[in-house]
């Protein structure tokens, strides 16, 4: 759904992160949104109350519907997130009335 | 994660590193404030000048970018206790005590203590519930121009823009610079807006804004995107994601435009979370269709230790933010006796007659631009609340059996009670209350906020806890 334009900075570093599981290659210093985004993830999560699928709107921290699950800890923003090698990244679990 | 007794007290507390928080954090450090400064995003720059600092990032049109880098240099040129990556999801405010802010770093709890509190967290955008606006696929407007400004990125396939009002211009104009096809763009408004707004073009064009301003929509103009204007009803299809916007105009013609991105904005609103959780009282205003704190010229809330400024106070841009920011700097510097009354007077004169005459610029921009699909009628099926998943529908039901406050509709439905606390439920939920009422929306009020303003894990607790355990 997105693509990176040729012109990426150069200097930022490489950093390979893993999503339920798929290895993707990211760049240092982008949000964690970004990075899914660019490897052609959109669904971030289901809808607690009807389980549709959800991924980034506003992409600003305000409508958390980018939340996923990031080394175990879930309720987390993607899109406030700056990619860190080796992070492992899920698709958010919450149920309503479990959290 | 305890502000132990050895702990400073600043001077001043910032929440937010935008064009307000920047300009007002260079000036108190000049003053001599001791100043810490807390922003969620990795760099300053707020949102205009989102990633200012890195030279790979997106034009910004005109003498834009430089303002924003000059700002930014200032500010990193001045003494001060900068925290960025530092969420606040509450204050608490004592009269005759320290404040006390709670924050979110690193997924880790902590605190800081300061005497008075200034409010720089900028605007978010106005939520535009529209049916499959939940889809993967649809994002913001804003969105859209973060990836880009942050990470050099642009929708793949066709892009469709909906809505009005200049950021949506300037992210065209953008994305058309960066290669992205933009399939349409469904301007959104009637032919009444123009007339509304003629009655404040004396002031528009005093301020100066409206070089800039129109400059942007020539430069819109000529990109020659298939534009389809007096837009008054959207759909957005697609069964798993977005496929496409179905559209109708006010003098009835529709179409389909098939779309991989869909983008909504009608404007944005003051990002009044804290404020209204600390307890700041709140105005409607009519102006700009949206609740903001109330302030008076020095940015002074109705909280004794909390000023307000920047968009967060009221929407008046780029440009007034670094003014406003500084003028209640020097107000807070009067506050804790650093400067006396007649020298903040003094100094805060220029950046006064500049704020005014901008601030005449704007009125102009709110009636040609006013929120319409935000406003026009909803059908019952659509989603107000995203996070609860709580129709318009839902929300009149529970009006007809009794329900008859924004807090009351919170309870029964849990409508505003998901992680975004309300930020893209409340203007609607206020909106179809006062309809259903039939009262203005300034007697419906908004939701009562308590804190957090965002959702904090558990871990976060934990894992500040153990830090401090010996
Ligand atoms: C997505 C978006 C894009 C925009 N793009 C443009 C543009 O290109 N050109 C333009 O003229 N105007 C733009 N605007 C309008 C913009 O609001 C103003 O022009 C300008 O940025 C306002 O400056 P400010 O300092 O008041 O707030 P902002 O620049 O919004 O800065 C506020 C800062 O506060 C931080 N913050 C907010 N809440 C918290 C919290 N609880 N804890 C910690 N930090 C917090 C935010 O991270 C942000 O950095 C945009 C607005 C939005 C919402």
């Amino acid at each position: 759904m997105f693509r990176r334009r040729a012109q990426s900075d150069p200097g930022l570093p490489p950093v390979s992160i893993r999503f339920e599981g798929r290895t993707i290659a990211a760049t240092g210093g982008e949000t964690l949104a970004a990075a899914l985004l660019a490897a052609g993830e959109e669904v971030f999560r289901a809808s607690p109350v009807s389980g549709a699928p959800r991924g980034p709107f506003c992409l600003m921290g305000a409508c958390f519907e980018c939340l996923v699950e990031i080394d175990g800890m879930p309720g987390q923003q993607a899109c406030m997130t700056i990619v860190r090698d080796g992070m492992d990244i899920r698709r958010d679990r919450i149920v309503e009335g479990e959290e | 994660m305890t502000a132990g007794q050895d702990e400073p007290i600043f001077d001043l507390a910032i929440v937010g590193a935008g064009p307000a928080g920047m300009a007002a954090a260079a000036l108190a450090g000049e003053i001599g404030l001791s100043t810490v400064v807390l922003d969620e995003q990795p760099s300053p720059g707020g949102q205009i000048y989102r990633n200012v600092e890195h030279a790979g990032g997106v034009p910004l049109p005109g003498a834009s970018r430089e303002k924003g880098a000059a700002l930014a240099a200032a500010f990193r040129a001045t003494a001060l206790d900068y925290r960025p990556g530092t969420g606040v999801w509450h204050i608490e405010t004592h009269p005759g005590e320290p404040c006390r802010l709670w924050l979110l770093r690193d997924a880790r709890v902590g605190q800081v203590r300061a005497r008075r509190v200034l409010l720089a967290t900028g605007a978010t955008e106005r939520p535009v519930p529209v049916p499959g606006w939940t889809l993967p696929g649809v994002l913001t407007v804003g969105a859209l121009q973060i990836l880009l400004k942050s990470a050099g990125m642009v929708p793949a396939g066709p892009v469709v823009l909906v809505g009005n009002g200049p950021l949506l211009y300037l992210t065209a104009v953008q994305l058309a610079a960066a290669d992205t096809r933009v399939a349409a763009v469904l301007e959104t408004g009637a032919k009444a807006d123009l007339r509304a707004a003629l009655r404040h073009l004396p002031g528009f064009v005093a301020s100066g804004t409206w070089r800039a301003g129109l400059a942007l929509l020539r430069e819109f103009r000529a990109l020659g995107l298939p534009v389809v204007r007096d837009v008054s009803e959207v759909t957005i299809e697609g069964g798993d994601r977005a496929s496409g916007v179905r559209y109708r105009t006010a003098d009835g013609q529709s179409g389909t435009v098939p779309a991989e991105v869909v983008a909504l904005h009608e404007g944005v609103i003051p990002a009044s979370s804290l404020a209204r959780a600390i307890g700041c009282d709140l105005v409607w205003d009519a102006g700009q269709a949206t609740f903001r704190p109330e302030i008076d010229t020095w940015g002074q809330s109705s909280v004794a230790a909390v000023q307000i400024v920047g968009d967060s106070a009221g929407i008046a841009g780029a440009e007034a933010a670094p003014l406003a920011g500084r003028i209640a700097v020097l107000e807070a510097a009067r506050a804790v006796g650093r400067l006396t009354e007649a020298e903040r007077d003094r100094r805060a004169a220029p950046f006064g007659r500049a704020l005014s005459s901008l601030l005449r610029g704007r009125p102009f921009i709110d009636r040609l631009y006013p929120p319409r699909l935000a406003r026009s009628p909803l059908a019952d099926p659509v989603v107000v609340c995203r996070c609860e998943e709580v129709t318009a529908g839902a929300v009149r039901a529970a009006l007809a059996s009794g329900a008859s406050g924004p807090n009351q509709i919170k309870a029964f439905l849990r409508c505003g009670m998901g992680p975004c606390q309300g930020r893209f439920c409340a203007p609607t939920v206020t909106r179809l209350i006062a309809e259903a009422r039939g009262v203005p929306e300034a007697e419906v009020g908004s939701f009562r906020l308590r804190p957090p303003v965002k959702p904090i894990p558990l871990a976060a607790f934990a894992a500040a806890m153990e830090e401090d355990a010996p």
